[in-house]
């Protein structure tokens, strides 16, 4: 079989794709400071922890007991000091020393595909150009040749996956609905003899159709993703997406659920080389009910991302990753009449870990008092303290993996574009990551 | 019973056998009348566009393909007509009739098909409110779609199908061309004026101005002033219980519509404005009514330029300037371009879609061949580039969808399909664009193939059961009613890729027929008599000697062949 050079491959196949959208990415170098990329140092990888239908900050990472908003839930200690968060995340509670908790994430959002489309990319939705998710861009940009499965992974997805936009739909997230079950359509279900004639005539009917079309073999790139998709068939690092070698004990510390499995076969992912996975927990939309529902919610995703944490740490691998835990936004101080919270995007929470965030930070405060929250005029609502935007986190993120966010390439329009809008945040980062960040500003 | 009446019972049976029969059995389509009212006009419409494109290709010193063989062309149109390729029952009806002008005719019976109309309609109402769910209850995407699709049958002129869109007043239900406007609905805000101002311009105009709504366009020149004066056309819109309406006045006031800039705490007010020509505009109508009259004015050449340039891209799959929405202002007339001829002959004959289907599909572009033997990269890159080689596009999702089920079967799949065949269509479609991923909002940008969908074309449930040699299934059908092994090998390539094989295709699989059916003869012969014969299908079949033989049984051989076809270039790509 033939071999493949991953990046070579990906590069020209996406920017033939850019130039036929128009979008001209031809003339970018790497900046300097993406360049000097630690070398030596493990490429880094993200593991985005999605929590879709929009968790509930008060259940979760920034409790308010005894406030009008707060409702029934508790604060528990936790391993930074005077750090309160849920009693719903005890586990998590023990990790809190490992991780930047940020409360003043704020969006615009509060519908679900808009939110989502904005927390994931970086961007508001434009009906014009698709932008590409963070994962995508992560995959993009740094290349790893040795990996024969796709760099860009989600776990447990439902139709809001994360998307290549404008990077071409090879950028997608591979979809897997179930992660650590067998895997579908990675079969043929043929002998290894059928299977060889197989790719003797698809290799004949190839020729066939290339002959007289020089350069069909480059547009199409038909041979090459069939290619691709063959290797990957036959790769030993399917393994990756299996945990039947796991012990009984670290799978049921990440949980028996799709989420808890989702975690664990991201960690494997990242070991193998993979560069950005993300792992859906489903069901935070709690318009009623919200404290049971979140509850419900907590109990899954707790030991599932405080066993992750360990095991990053423990194999050497948090340094060199980052994990992002965040949803479309989060939900109101106010509790509805059913017992639920609704949609606001206002403020919310997100916790980042490893890849050089600091450790055990808390940046931004939120008030606890509900009757100004939610006022319908919302340049009148009260603002969070030290309030981060999306944008902002997502070029801190890219900073630390060496990505550059704000290189500039021009669309069809003539419109400049980068691959984030924000500035990196030195605060969130450690020391000497952090220095570097305030010498290019 | 008396024999009167079991008379009367087997003539009735046999009555509606003879329809069943009848139905499944397809007429060519009969002579065009040259006398018909609109064929001398087509004809010099379809010369005009051809002039055209024969000195552009002279002028920019490339020689035009050779032109493609007839079925290339069928499988072409229906591709672009109907979504999936021709059914090897309306192939063979095809290949049989050889009276002249065979594919003008076959043009018009393919448009007079319902299947033209639903599947046109699906591709408008993408245009037209894009992928988004929209709205629940008061944004019904069905009856938007059932709409176009009787518009598009009765081939009502696209002016005034688009006048219905931009100012329709009424219910969502009973008036479905309201939903256009339902569409841009926002739960607890209302209706979003700027987007509908930019789908507007973007969907009729074929211009992009969405930009403009925060600044000015970078170099057209659109300023941020028309979007918003454009956006105000919308600003008495209202969604009320009783459907769409304008609403001049409000609580005993003139409606106004504003605008809010950011970080400002008062809006201010924006009045309706066009960027251009406002003599157009009716006068003494609705704001909507008056922006529908401006947009499809006989002088806004980029109303026909738009429309032209969208059925260019979805005849080809790619449109004639891309991307399809981003056309700038037209030039002052003194050189017309390809859209400006189409435009034209669009406009001449009323604003007919049809119309505008048949010339395209009747000009050279659309019938040359997409190879050129002895061409080398550059020579074929710059005769594409010029469209003097018909273009190499991936088949759209719902496209492969429906050509892989197409194929499957010997019978047409339509309206007239019984109940079974259309829902496992439908299930199936729906399932498989789940997985394969569908396109968005814009659905002729071009994309290449990704992994996932190569491994659901090689190794999904939809290919094995369409591979099946199961009797129902063409792959079936084919194996048993062929005759000998290159029929076989023939009827396979035309239910797949609606063509002969080459003689060396046709070498490549009758030798591996052959090779089966000698082994088998061979091994027969020390076998007892009457032994049952088995269907070695599946997985590895242990009496096989490995590396001898790859196929046990002739079933295999033609499963492979449909699993090869599928995943062949030929089959994914139009061409």
């Amino acid at each position: 079989m033939t071999h493949f050079d991953r990046s070579v491959f990906s590069r020209r196949q996406a920017l033939g794709l850019m130039a036929a959208c128009g979008v001209s990415l031809s003339t970018r170098t790497m900046t300097a400071q993406a360049a000097a990329k630690r070398s030596g140092e493990r490429p880094k990888s993200l593991i985005t922890l999605w929590m879709n239908g929009g968790m509930s900050q008060l259940e979760t990472w920034d409790p308010h007991p005894g406030t009008t908003s707060g409702g029934e839930t508790k604060g528990t200690a936790t391993t930074v000091k005077g750090l309160e968060i849920s009693d719903f995340l005890p586990q998590m509670a023990e990790q809190m020393d490992k991780v930047t908790l940020i409360r003043s994430m704020t969006s615009l959002e509060g519908d679900h595909a808009r939110g989502s489309a904005f927390v994931k990319t970086g961007y508001r939705l434009e009906p014009t150009l698709v932008y590409p998710a963070l994962g995508a861009i992560a995959a993009y940009e740094l290349p790893d040749k040795g990996v024969e499965i796709p760099s860009h992974v989600t776990l447990g997805a439902d139709n809001n996956f994360p998307r290549g936009g404008y990077l071409g739909n090879e950028w997608d997230a591979f979809r897997v609905f179930n992660p650590g079950r067998s895997m579908t359509n990675m079969k043929a279900s043929v002998s290894e003899n059928r299977m060889a004639q197989r790719r003797k005539g698809l290799d004949f009917l190839g020729e066939q159709f290339t002959r007289n079309r020089p350069s069909a073999d480059r547009e199409t790139l038909h041979s090459e993703t069939i290619q691709r998709a063959l290797k990957m068939m036959s790769s030993e690092q399917l393994k990756a997406f299996q945990i039947d070698e796991e012990s009984a004990a670290v799978k049921s510390a990440y949980g028996d659920t799709r989420f808890g499995r989702g975690c664990l076969v991201a960690r494997r992912l990242v070991e193998t080389g993979v560069r950005a996975v993300e792992v859906c927990l489903n069901g935070f939309d709690t318009h009623i009910d919200n404290h049971n529902g979140q509850k419900t919610q907590a109990d899954i995703l707790d030991p599932a991302f405080a066993t992750l944490l360990q095991e990053l740490e423990q194999r050497d691998l948090l340094d060199s990753t980052v994990v992002l835990c965040i949803s479309e936004f989060g939900r109101t101080p106010r509790i509805n009449a059913a017992g639920g919270r609704d949609h606001y995007p206002n403020w919310f929470s997100a916790v980042v870990a490893g890849g050089g965030f600091q450790r055990g930070l808390v940046l931004g405060e939120t008030p606890g008092d509900v009757s100004a929250a939610t006022t319908e005029d919302r340049a009148k609502r009260p603002k969070p303290v030290d309030p981060v935007t999306v944008p902002d986190l997502y070029a801190t993120i890219m900073y630390s993996m060496g990505i550059p966010w704000e290189e500039e390439f021009v669309t069809p329009i003539g419109r400049p574009i980068t691959y984030c809008s924000g500035q990196p945040m030195a605060r969130l980062l450690q020391d000497d990551i952090a220095r570097s960040v305030s010498s290019v500003h | 019973m008396k024999p009167i009446a079991i008379g009367f019972a087997v003539g009735v049976v046999g009555l509606l056998l003879w329809l069943v029969i009848k139905a499944g059995q397809a007429d060519p389509p009969v002579a065009l009348t040259q006398d018909a009212p609109d064929a001398q006009q087509l004809e010099s419409s379809v010369v005009r566009v051809n002039e055209w494109l024969r000195k552009h290709w002279a002028d920019e010193g490339v020689e035009p393909a050779d032109m493609a063989d007839d079925l290339i062309v069928y499988r072409r149109l229906s591709l672009a007509l109907h979504g999936t390729i021709p059914s090897l029952q309306e192939i063979s009806v095809f290949r049989k009739d050889t009276g002249r002008d065979r594919i003008e005719r076959w043009i018009v019976r393919m448009l007079e098909d319902d299947r033209f109309a639903d599947y046109f309609a699906e591709r408008l109402e993408r245009v037209l409110v894009g992928v988004e769910e929209g709205q629940f209850l008061i944004f019904r995407r069905d009856r938007l779609r059932s709409w176009l699709s009787d518009q598009l049958k009765q081939d009502r002129p696209w002016p005034d199908m688009v006048t219905d869109l931009i100012a329709s007043e009424g219910l969502w239900t009973s008036d479905p061309a309201s939903n256009f406007i339902t569409a841009a609905f926002v739960d607890g805000e209302g209706l979003d004026e700027n987007k509908l101002a930019g789908r507007t311009v973007r969907a009729f105009l074929g211009q992009r101005i969405d930009c403009a709504q925060c600044h000015d366009h970078p170099f057209d020149d659109w300023k941020q002033s028309d979007f918003e004066g454009l956006a105000a056309f919308f600003g008495q819109s209202r969604v009320t219980p009783g459907g769409v309406i304008d609403r001049p006045m409000e609580d005993g006031a003139a409606t106004v519509y504003e605008v809010v800039d950011p970080g400002e705490e008062t809006g201010r007010i924006v009045e309706p404005q066009f960027p251009f020509h406002s003599e157009w505009a009716d006068s003494d109508v609705n704001r909507r009514q008056a922006l529908a009259s401006w947009v499809i004015h006989p002088k806004n050449r980029r109303f026909e330029r738009a429309i032209s340039n969208r059925i260019w891209g979805l005849m080809f799959g790619r449109s004639w300037d891309d991307p399809v929405d981003d056309l700038g202002h037209p030039g002052d007339g003194s050189q017309e371009d390809l859209l400006d001829v189409l435009g034209g002959e669009f406009r001449a004959s009323g604003g007919s879609l049809k119309y505008l289907i048949r010339v395209i599909a009747q000009s050279d572009a659309f019938r040359l061949r997409s190879d050129v033997p002895g061409a080398d990269v550059d020579t074929y890159s710059d005769m594409n580039f010029y469209g003097a080689v018909f273009p190499l596009v991936r088949l759209r999702p719902e496209q492969m969808i429906g050509s892989m089920f197409q194929a499957a079967r010997v019978r047409t799949i339509d309206r007239n399909s019984n109940l079974f065949v259309r829902f496992a269509r439908f299930t199936s479609e729906n399932d498989f664009l789940k997985e394969y991923g569908d396109a968005d909002d814009d659905e002729l940008l071009q994309q290449s193939g990704t992994i996932p969908q190569a491994l659901l074309r090689m190794n999904g449930r939809f290919t094995r059961e369409l591979t099946d040699t199961e009797l129902l299934t063409t792959a079936g059908q084919v194996m048993r009613y062929s005759g000998d092994d290159e029929s076989i090998v023939q009827n396979c390539f035309l239910a797949c890729l609606t063509r002969l094989p080459t003689a060396e295709e046709r070498t490549y699989f009758t030798d591996q027929l052959a090779a089966v059916q000698a082994t088998r003869q061979k091994s027969r012969q020390g076998q007892p008599e009457g032994e049952r014969e088995s269907d070695p299908d599946e997985l590895d079949h242990p009496e096989l000697p490995a590396g001898e033989l790859e196929y046990s049984s002739r079933q295999q051989v033609v499963k492979d062949m449909f699993w090869l076809l599928y995943n062949s270039p030929g089959f994914s790509w139009n061409h």
